[in-house]
């Protein structure tokens, strides 16, 4: 099972073990990780799963769909390397990637 | 200090309540006390993908059962509140156990409106609501089922396209002359008809239900106008009242809804409600207002928490909602009542537009089909109150942000 590494909103790093199949959103919310609020659970409706991506990891993600990159536009704070984790789909090839969550959602 | 608090009703509000309670520092007892025996679960795709059976129901809970017990939380699922005794602090629960409470928060939710023509009670006639709903309307959902679903609002509509993608043959019977005609436009409800017509649902408005018929097993839906349904199976989607009987049963004010302050709180100070089942005041919109949804439920259960805790902290939010039918989403922000002009941006042939509500110069609402970048920009215009340019808003191509 892929371990994915996330950087809490206060700096605490938490490995999370998360299954294939399930969304980079579902894997945090079902361990409890700070700050992935995950309100609408994965429907692409509220941007607040928002997270930024370790740019070295970013490239090898599928691409946003129009309907993620217009949520983004608007979340709080964006960068090149932000993304909604909702949309992001657990593949064995992100064992060991590194996930930041900002300080806050929206 | 508080040494007991306790929750009932573990959707998303009760789900939230415990998260939020935990993390500003409770440290004292916390029951969860829920009717349904799951883990609390997620609503939403009850009439989407986990009805047609693309989302397994392992990915319905919101946190594994480790989460509840690291955070001591002790759970009562299955397991009804039968009676609530405010005056001396107590919840009686379906098997008899006794629980006292130092603050209680109510997240009882909502529950289907019922049809009560004739026949309402005959087999094969379904509400959806529940986990415990979605297992006899998926085996009903088989290729060339005749499926009659009354009501079209949300729910009947995303039943509807799940049947239709999964093979069933559907008609929708809506009373109004448009459907989710209370809360989109009338250019978006003539989008959505269109979009389910292309897709082979069979709409028919200003449609009255006037009874069911059948040997025990609803096989027809007649209509007002004399009209019949072959219906192998009928899902009822005509709304939701709120849940309230035990906390009126307890003598809490309830008026559509457990009426509660900007704070959570009810007429007892040391009840607390949140979700689908309170009436709260809107700050934002100026009177008491009602809501199902998702961001309420979370945003109001969180308020409640920290005022359990002593925090001083007002609920002030500007709602949304979303609803997914085929490949659209459409996604909703605010309260449109009170408007006094209404706003197309973009043209509903290319399948991405918005329609806004304005009072004034102020927008109070926006409804977007698959326009994700309007909705989230007025998230923010409606919340802070931005003055807008009205003649500017109709410029489809011009960024909402820049109609100011």
């Amino acid at each position: 099972m892929p371990k994915i590494v996330f950087i809490e909103p206060g700096g605490a790093r938490r490995e999370i073990d998360a299954p294939l199949g399930i969304t980079l959103m579902e894997a945090a919310r079902q361990n409890g990780v700070d700050g992935v609020v995950a309100q609408c659970g994965g429907a692409c409706a509220c941007a607040t799963c928002h997270v930024y991506i370790d740019p070295e990891w970013l490239a090898k993600l599928e691409p946003p769909e129009d309907m993620e990159t217009g949520m983004l536009e608007n979340a709080w704070q964006p960068q090149g390397n932000s993304r909604l984790s909702c949309q992001i789909h657990i593949t064995a090839e992100m064992d060991g990637m590194l996930v930041r969550v900002p300080e806050r959602q929206g | 200090m508080l040494s007991t608090i306790l929750i009932i009703g573990g959707g998303q509000a009760g789900a939230q309540a415990i998260d939020t309670l935990r993390r500003e520092g409770y440290q004292g007892r916390l029951v969860l006390i829920g009717d349904e025996p799951e883990l609390p679960y997620q609503r939403p795709p009850l009439s989407k993908k986990y009805l047609s059976g693309e989302m397994a129901a392992d990915r319905l809970p919101f946190r594994h059962r480790s989460f509840y017990e690291e955070h001591r939380v002790e759970l009562r699922l299955g397991n009804r509140a039968a009676r609530l005794d405010a005056a001396a602090r107590q919840v009686e629960l379906a098997d008899g156990e006794t629980l006292s409470y130092d603050r209680l928060l109510l997240c009882l939710g909502a529950e289907s409106r019922r049809i009560t023509c004739p026949g309402a009670a005959l087999l094969g006639v379904h509400y959806l609501r529940g986990l415990a709903d979605v297992g006899p309307i998926q085996m009903g959902f088989k290729p060339r089922s005749r499926i009659v679903i009354i009501g079209g609002g949300y729910i009947g509509l995303e039943a509807a396209a799940t049947a239709r993608k999964m093979g069933c043959e559907v008609t929708v019977l809506e009373m109004a002359d448009r459907i989710m005609n209370r809360v989109v436009a009338p250019c978006v409800s003539r989008y959505f008809a269109q979009e389910h017509a292309a897709h082979g649902v069979n709409i028919l408005c200003d449609t009255r239900v006037v009874r069911l018929e059948g040997e025990g097993r609803a096989e027809r839906v007649v209509c007002a106008d004399g009209t019949s349904h072959e219906a192998d199976l009928v899902v009822v989607g005509i709304g939701a009242v709120a849940t309230t009987a035990l906390a009126s049963e307890a003598g809490l004010a309830c008026d559509n809804g457990i009426v509660v302050d900007e704070f959570c709180r009810s007429s007892d100070a040391a009840i607390f409600a949140a979700g689908d089942c309170t009436n709260h005041p809107s700050p934002r919109y100026g009177r008491r207002v009602r809501l199902e949804s998702v961001d309420n439920a979370f945003e109001q259960a969180k308020t409640a928490a920290l005022n359990m805790l002593g925090r001083e902290v007002a609920h002030d939010r500007v709602p949304w909602f979303w609803s997914d039918q085929f490949d659209n989403k459409l996604l909703i922000v605010g309260l449109s009542q009170d408007y006094d002009r209404q706003v197309l941006r973009g043209d509903p042939g290319s399948r991405s537009f918005s329609v806004c509500y304005l009072k004034g110069r102020e927008l109070l609402a926006l409804e977007a089909v698959n326009h994700s970048k309007d909705y989230m920009a007025a998230r923010k215009l409606i919340a802070e109150r931005v003055l807008l340019d009205p003649d500017k808003l109709g410029e489809g191509e011009r960024p909402l942000k820049e109609a100011v």
